[in-house]
């Protein structure tokens, strides 16, 4: 008899259809994820032993408790577990897995392409091109700002910051990174560490936020924080929107202490604050830091692969805590 | 001794205006446009600061006051002045080469990536307020890192642009009339012939020069040798490119996204392209950071000085 699987979120066919083949499973119809209401349901009903979601779920200590016992191990399909209340799954004792490790190529590219397109204002000058171009655009006028060469500080210098780095010394730009310990020298590849965030803040022509959201990094970029920048610098977050405060970037934008940032993380998803919208100075995308193809087969496939472990009696592969 | 005086036929950069206004009796214009006087407006000048877009063909040049000694152009290309008619009436021509080529390829980085990543049609549901949150297949992109590059034409920014995307551990092959020196392939793969190059090429960066000889390069025969699914950025020459043959492999998927930064017929672009999601376009932006348009500015005037000074400077076209 297969394990019995709640599939919380909608993802690609070819996830669907592994979780199929492999689990007897409930899966989400649509239009949305389930809701919290609707996978307690379906866990109870299904008397499942397993349940693969990812950060629409509030997994709330009260979510936690209501669901049935048959369940055993949650499975996120994201990096990031600011969603879950981790001391109450532990308590409970269910496993719970992410997927760390497949989407961080996919990430690092995304978080570039954001820097590069905020810098040279790219989407500016595609909505000039869809306007239909008919005025001459002068040799000083809308101007963008170089990369190749500045210096860029990264936030949070784990598996995405590093590859993030890695593209970065593509453009030769010199990299200073922020993080609660310094990585070892092979890691580091030259990266400047800063020990205090505030203190790598003057030398950050643009900054990289790839830190985990969560209270203790809520609002980290603050106004202080964009006051200690240099003048027309550019933000660039591919993490989680919790981290700024939204009302400070907005300042920060409209002020012209910020060139520009690139966002694709905000406080409210998809809701987010529409005054955003009507600046010229932000590249906006939505939530899409892992959407390739590959990459969103191999976060459900390893979602996919830590549950099977649990529910064989083996150890998780990526466990948010050890015993 | 008086200044020498300088006309300057465009507004330029505020920096490069004040340079100029500081080292020479300058005549500047406050225009965007390529204005219609500039004989009249020349009279007694000894040196020209022009754009693309002033016509300095054989028969202005003759036009030209004899005050005139020296015409600097504020780009690259020098196709819109006649250099033999120039050289003819010992008037000699200086450009700025070399200093854009940073900025023309980090234009096409983004534009690989953009395109890659459907950036623009992100950014356009995100900004209608319609974004419901997220979806399996939701604006899924191409991955552009681990894939293989394919660079059509390996000069300076060729070579700048396999720099930034070997960070992203992409393989790079190139296409090109003669294969460089080792020490400028960094361990790039020369390919003599299109057959064996297009079928590699998961992403292919057009970078060659316009000319009639690659009039077109890339039309239907040559994007079928793509393979499905391709990404296509060009940020060197509309001319380059069949219009009509990219636009019926963007609409069939044979060609997945685009990122074009110049078009043939500038700036009236053929209008299929704006009816297009998967493509990300600019107004001919390449060298658009304030940094290269200064240095631009700075290598045309010092130039100019040199010449006055009876100097010989690098960026001499003749």
């Amino acid at each position: 008899m297969k394990p019995r699987l709640v599939l919380a979120c909608l993802t690609t066919t070819d996830v669907v259809a592994r979780a199929r083949a492999a689990f007897d499973a409930v899966v989400a119809e649509g239009p949305g994820d389930m809701t919290v209401a609707e996978v307690t349901q379906a866990a109870t009903d299904h008397q499942a032993e397993a349940i693969l979601f990812t950060n629409t779920l509030p997994l709330s200590a009260a979510a936690i408790a209501g669901l049935p016992a048959s369940v055993r191990v949650g499975a996120t399909c994201s990096v990031g577990y600011d969603h879950i209340d981790v001391p109450a799954a532990r308590a409970c004792g269910i496993v719970v897995t992410n997927t760390p490790g497949v989407l961080d190529e996919c990430t690092a590219d995304h978080a570039m392409m954001l820097l590069l397109t905020a810098a040279r204002r790219g989407m500016a000058y595609d909505r000039i091109m869809r306007q239909g171009w008919r005025y001459r655009i002068g040799q000083g006028d809308l101007l963008g700002v170089r990369v190749t060469g500045k210096r860029v500080g990264i936030l949070g210098m784990g598996r995405i910051g590093r590859a993030f780095a890695q593209r970065a010394r593509g453009f030769d730009m010199k990299v200073l990174y922020h993080a609660r310990t310094r990585l070892p020298p092979e890691l580091e590849q030259g990266a400047e560490y800063f020990a205090d965030f505030h203190a790598m803040l003057p030398h950050c022509d643009f900054l990289s936020v790839h830190a985990p959201g969560g209270p203790a990094t809520d609002k980290m970029i603050d106004a202080r924080a964009f006051s200690l920048m240099p003048d027309g610098a550019v933000l660039v977050n591919v993490a989680r929107g919790s981290l700024v405060d939204e009302d400070a970037l907005l300042d920060a934008l409209t002020s012209g202490k910020l060139f520009a940032a690139g966002l694709d993380v905000f406080r409210d998803e998809p809701d987010y604050d529409l005054r955003f919208a009507a600046l010229d100075n932000v590249v906006l995308s939505p939530h899409v830091g892992s959407a390739s193809k590959e990459t969103r087969d191999a976060m459900g496939f390893r979602a996919l692969d830590n549950i099977a472990a649990v529910l064989a009696g083996r150890p998780a592969i990526d466990p948010l805590w050890r015993d | 001794m008086p200044k020498p005086i300088l006309f300057v036929t465009r507004r330029l950069p505020a920096s490069i205006e004040a340079l100029a206004v500081q080292d020479y009796d300058a005549r500047l214009t406050p225009s965007d446009v390529a204005i219609d006087d500039l004989i009249a407006r020349a009279e007694g000048a000894d040196a020209i600061l022009c754009c693309p877009g002033d016509v300095l063909d054989a028969k202005a040049i003759a036009a030209l006051p004899a005050s005139v000694k020296v015409i600097g152009t504020f780009s690259v290309g020098y196709d819109h002045v006649d250099v033999a008619a120039a050289k003819a009436r010992g008037i000699k021509v200086c450009n700025t080469p070399d200093v854009l080529s940073v900025a023309t390829a980090e234009c096409a980085m983004l534009l690989i990536m953009g395109a890659a990543r459907r950036a623009g049609e992100g950014e356009r549901l995100v900004r209608s307020g319609k974004w419901q949150g997220w979806a399996p297949t939701q604006l899924l992109g191409t991955q552009v890192s681990d894939r293989r590059l394919g660079i059509f034409g390996m000069g300076r920014i060729g070579r700048e642009i396999a720099r930034m995307a070997r960070g992203f551990n992409m393989e790079i092959h190139y296409r090109d009339m003669a294969r460089l020196p080792v020490e400028l392939e960094h361990g790039a793969i020369f390919h003599d012939n299109d057959d064996s190059f297009l079928p590699l090429c998961q992403v292919l960066s057009l970078n060659a020069p316009g000319s009639e000889g690659t009039r077109h390069w890339l039309n239907a025969d040559r994007i079928a040798k793509l393979p499905p699914g391709a990404v296509v950025v060009n940020a060197a020459r509309g001319t380059l490119v069949d219009d009509d043959a990219l636009i019926a492999a963007l609409r069939s998927g044979q060609i997945a996204a685009a990122g074009l930064d110049v078009y043939n017929n500038e700036p009236h672009l053929n209008p299929d392209y704006l009816t297009l999601e998967n493509v990300m376009l600019l107004p001919h932006l390449g060298s658009a950071t304030t940094e290269t348009r200064d240095a631009m500015g700075r290598i045309v005037l010092s130039g100019i000085g040199a010449i006055l000074a009876g100097q010989t400077p690098t960026n001499l076209v003749a």
